[in-house]
């Protein structure tokens, strides 16, 4: 679908929406808003695409319901705001909206908005009722995650090379649709959780001696950082190789970069990489690299949802049970960081380069 | 000095006049202070003009004049259209204390001990020397009488200064009007006793001339005199052996089944050879003979009899409906009025009857605006529908109401004190014998009869009020849930205006019609909460 179409579906669906609400104020119905439901409970594992992805369970947003009303004023208003970007080709930041739309009520000490906690659900909200992306909405989020490699893209019109950048990478920004790829010199993507991890790979010119891309996600990957993801590794046959802490949440933010996220099931097709693999930090490896040392004592919440993992269909596999069992067995987990107990540069001398050699990646 | 003998205290040692008594003790009569001392003359004077034209079957028609003549002097004069005093009964009613009518009988009036208005001719002669003057006209085409009198102390007997016949001083074809002046402090006490009588009486008229000549009329609610009520011999239930034995030794009855039939109203025969038969005694003993062992067990027997309850003629309550109009004609801004009249019930054998009245939704000068917290309800008390002014924390009628739980009646109330909240409660005791805690009647005494009984009439008005306030409490939600619609729909309409081609005002209209006839439904939509599933 080209940019045009794309952006054509999204105006119709919110025109379609408003008039569906219209109609029903003047037949004297209770306006609603159909929202399928992002919770655990609407949450399906597909085995055979590797993805989460959103069940079929939905709810209604009444506007004559005491419980509904404000959130469905608000729906509506992020629609309407969401409809005026498309209309005029502009794009705005999500905290942009929210103070947009903002304001108090007449004749109340009541507020649209308190907060941008309540007005960020609500484009989520609409992502899924209208089966749109909220890219495609014209909302943008603050750039997080940074890249570097021997790579060239042209965004916006201007040539970026992504080996050129110094010590400070490309800053990821929230829309990579149209960015274009104009060269790609690389063998795999390794994708590291911590920014300090990539700080020390990049310093090491890591990504020049293994040849690969190398992407920091500075904690739980933003949807621009895993939609490029995805690209390089769809277009551009690339393996993706995730590291992270040696924790139950490190192991969740290789699951999310994998299969999706439960919060963002409806898009998971559209952004994750199933193909992605873990190349560490996992608990074995404590052992195998001799980092016992460094361990850090696991917390009881820390164990509790490493339990929640085992029940995840997504870690059903028989080495991730393994490793996850090792964990609240031994009671411990460990930092990306222990690896420099073994010298500064064991990470990327020794460890990365040995574990892609032996292909030691659990899938 | 050499050691008194007992001698020497026998000179010393006197009878004491009872006025002489009072002289030193005003407080005892409720004269404690100027300001209350002024009151308390309104207040006698007025309760036996109510009490003579009740008794005569007049509607009251009674003008208070009030007139400051100097810094602290007052001059009160109160004026009726009752039937009068006759010429040789006024010196003693107005100037020899404990002399009256009412003492010796059970019958439900507002004065008791024949104190009240012979104690204010003593405050005033006390306070001016000024003696207090009197005009009285029993009959059309008749001479009115004038007397000017002074109490004497040492007797307890009247001195009467000047006495003559005039013409001029009562208007109407009967009636009294006494004047006396007296130290004094005018507050507004005096106007709140004046409208609290008048809502206790609903069947009086009342014109007031305050101090700075502004005038004010309290009219009728009702056109009807209450049903007079009749004195009543003691009921058995609640007997006390002091009062038993007096009566068994005075009694002119020969057996003792006649004497309780003779004596007690509600024993019939068959009722007293039970209670006879209960206390073991014989028929055959006379009344005086009984000792004390047999006198108490003839209490406990009275006490267990199943009789009727006491004759309930004896009493006169404002009644159900008057006091609800009373209430409505002196609050007519208030959201809600209801009223209980309770049956009777006895204590010590007195019958008494509790009702209580609720004034809600007065509107109050708040003190600060911004000032949330409710001010406690103003509780207006009376006896034998006499307001009582004073001494509210130490009334069992206040005991009463602080002991209901007033958060069941949707009210607010912290701790056991008063509730909270636009609210004038009245609660009124009427009986044959009101116990007040002193001689000054500002506080019931603490009965535990009266505080229950109290305490019932409270709760079956506070059900009604709760009713209210419950219904009042949905309208409010209603109201706000519809304001709360129309401030989203301004906004879902300016959004749908965007989404669509259709006009903003247009979207707008059809959502206010909309609201509109949701909300009439809205009760029954939201209470069942259906539409609430499947929202995370």
């Amino acid at each position: 679908m080209t940019t045009q179409k794309k952006m054509e579906k999204v105006d119709g669906e919110l025109k379609k929406l408003g008039v569906k609400v219209t109609q029903e104020i003047t037949k004297k119905e209770n306006p609603n808003i159909e929202i399928p439901i992002r919770a655990l409970s609407n949450v399906v594992y597909d085995k055979k695409s590797g993805q989460l992805v959103l069940g079929s369970k939905t709810s209604r947003r009444y506007y004559f319901n005491v419980a509904h009303a404000k959130k469905f004023m608000q729906t509506l208003m992020v629609a309407s705001f969401s409809k005026q970007l498309i209309d005029h080709k502009i794009h705005a930041s999500i905290r942009d909206m929210f103070y947009n739309l903002k304001r108090t009520l007449p004749d109340s000490h009541e507020n649209t908005f308190d907060m941008q906690s309540e007005s960020d659900p609500i484009i989520v909200d609409l992502e899924v009722a209208l089966d749109v992306l909220r890219e495609q909405l014209h909302l943008t989020t603050d750039r997080k995650g940074i890249v570097a490699g021997n790579v060239q893209i042209k965004d916006r019109g201007d040539i970026i090379d992504w080996s050129k950048l110094g010590s400070g990478g490309w800053s990821i920004p929230s829309t990579v649709d149209e960015v274009d790829f104009k060269k790609v010199d690389a063998e795999s993507v390794i994708v590291v959780e911590k920014n300090a991890g990539f700080e020390r790979l990049h310093e090491d010119k890591f990504w020049q001696k293994q040849k690969c891309i190398l992407i920091g996600t500075g904690g739980q990957p933003s949807r621009g950082t895993r939609l490029l993801i995805q690209r390089l590794n769809k277009e551009h046959k690339l393996p993706v190789y995730v590291m992270t802490d040696a924790d139950s949440y490190g192991f969740y933010i290789y699951s999310v970069i994998k299969s999706g996220s439960i919060s963002l099931a409806h898009v998971s097709d559209r952004i994750s990489t199933p193909t992605a693999k873990f190349i560490g930090l996992t608990i074995s490896d404590i052992y195998e690299y001799d980092l016992k040392k460094c361990t850090i004592k696991a917390r009881d919440v820390d164990i509790k949802r490493a339990k929640e993992l085992l029940n995840y269909d997504w870690f059903k596999k028989p080495a991730w049970q393994k490793e996850i069992n090792l964990m609240i067995e031994k009671g411990i987990k460990a930092e990306i960081e222990a690896l420099s107990h073994r010298g500064l540069k064991f990470m990327s001398e020794e460890y990365l380069p040995d574990k892609l050699k032996k292909k030691k990646f659990l899938d | 000095m050499g050691k008194k003998t007992a001698e020497d205290f026998a000179r010393e040692q006197k009878e004491i006049s009872v006025s002489e008594f009072f002289e030193k003790n005003k407080h005892l009569l409720g004269f404690d202070n100027p300001t209350k001392s002024l009151l308390m003359a309104v207040k006698e004077a007025v309760d036996n003009s109510l009490d003579a034209c009740e008794e005569a079957g007049i509607l009251p028609d009674i003008v208070i004049k009030i007139k400051n003549v100097k810094e602290d002097i007052y001059v009160v004069s109160v004026m009726d259209n009752g039937p009068g005093i006759v010429k040789a009964q006024i010196p003693r009613i107005l100037g020899k204390l404990l002399y009256g009518s009412k003492f010796h009988r059970l019958k439900q009036s507002r004065g008791q001990q024949g104190i009240g208005i012979s104690s204010v001719t003593l405050y005033s002669q006390l306070t001016t020397g000024v003696p207090t003057k009197v005009w009285s006209k029993t009959g059309n085409g008749k001479k009115i009488h004038y007397c000017e009198l002074h109490l004497n102390t040492q007797t307890n007997e009247p001195d009467i200064l000047k006495q003559e016949e005039v013409e001029k001083g009562i208007a109407g074809e009967h009636g009294t009007k006494i004047e006396m002046e007296m130290h004094g402090r005018y507050r507004k006490t005096v106007e709140d006793y004046i409208k609290h009588t008048s809502v206790s009486n609903p069947f009086v008229k009342l014109t007031y001339t305050a101090p700075d000549g502004t005038k004010k009329i309290f009219p009728r609610s009702v056109n009807e005199l209450p049903r007079t009520p009749k004195t009543m011999r003691p009921h058995p239930h609640g007997m006390e052996f002091g009062t038993l034995k007096k009566l068994l030794q005075h009694t002119k009855s020969r057996t003792i089944t006649a004497f309780l039939t003779n004596e007690f109203s509600s024993i019939g025969q068959h009722s007293a050879r039970a209670i006879v038969k209960g206390a073991k005694l014989s028929d055959s003993q006379k009344p005086h003979e009984l000792d004390r062992v047999q006198i108490e067990k003839l209490i406990k027997s009275m006490q267990e009899a199943k009789v009727q309850r006491p004759p309930t003629d004896c009493l006169s309550p404002i009644g159900n409906k008057e006091l609800e109009k009373s209430l409505n004609k002196e609050y007519p801004e208030a959201e809600f009025v209801t009223s209980i009249t309770r049956d009777p019930e006895v204590y010590r054998g007195f019958p008494f009857l509790i009702e209580v009245g609720i004034v809600y939704g007065l509107q109050e000068k708040k003190k600060k605006d911004d000032d949330e917290r409710q001010s406690t309800i103003e509780l207006i008390r009376f006896a034998n529908k006499v307001p009582l002014l004073y001494q509210q924390s130490a009334c069992a009628l206040t005991d009463a109401v602080k002991g209901v739980d007033w958060r069941r009646y949707n009210m607010q109330q912290s701790g056991s004190n008063l509730p909270a909240g636009p609210m004038k409660l009245v609660v009124h005791i009427c009986s044959v014998w009101v116990p007040f805690v002193s001689e000054s009647k500002e506080a019931v005494a603490g009965y535990p009869e009266i505080i229950k009984e109290t305490k019932l009439a409270i709760q079956d008005a506070g059900r009604k009020l709760s009713s209210f306030l419950s219904g009042k409490r949905k309208a409010g939600e209603q109201k706000r849930r519809i304001q709360m619609f129309d401030r989203y729909s301004g906004e879902v309409a300016q959004a749908l205006a965007v989404l669509t081609d259709h006009k903003e005002k247009d979207i707008q209209k059809s959502l206010t019609e909309l609201v509109k006839s949701r909300i009439h439904i809205k009760e029954e939509f939201t209470d069942d909460n259906t539409e609430k599933n499947g929202e995370s």
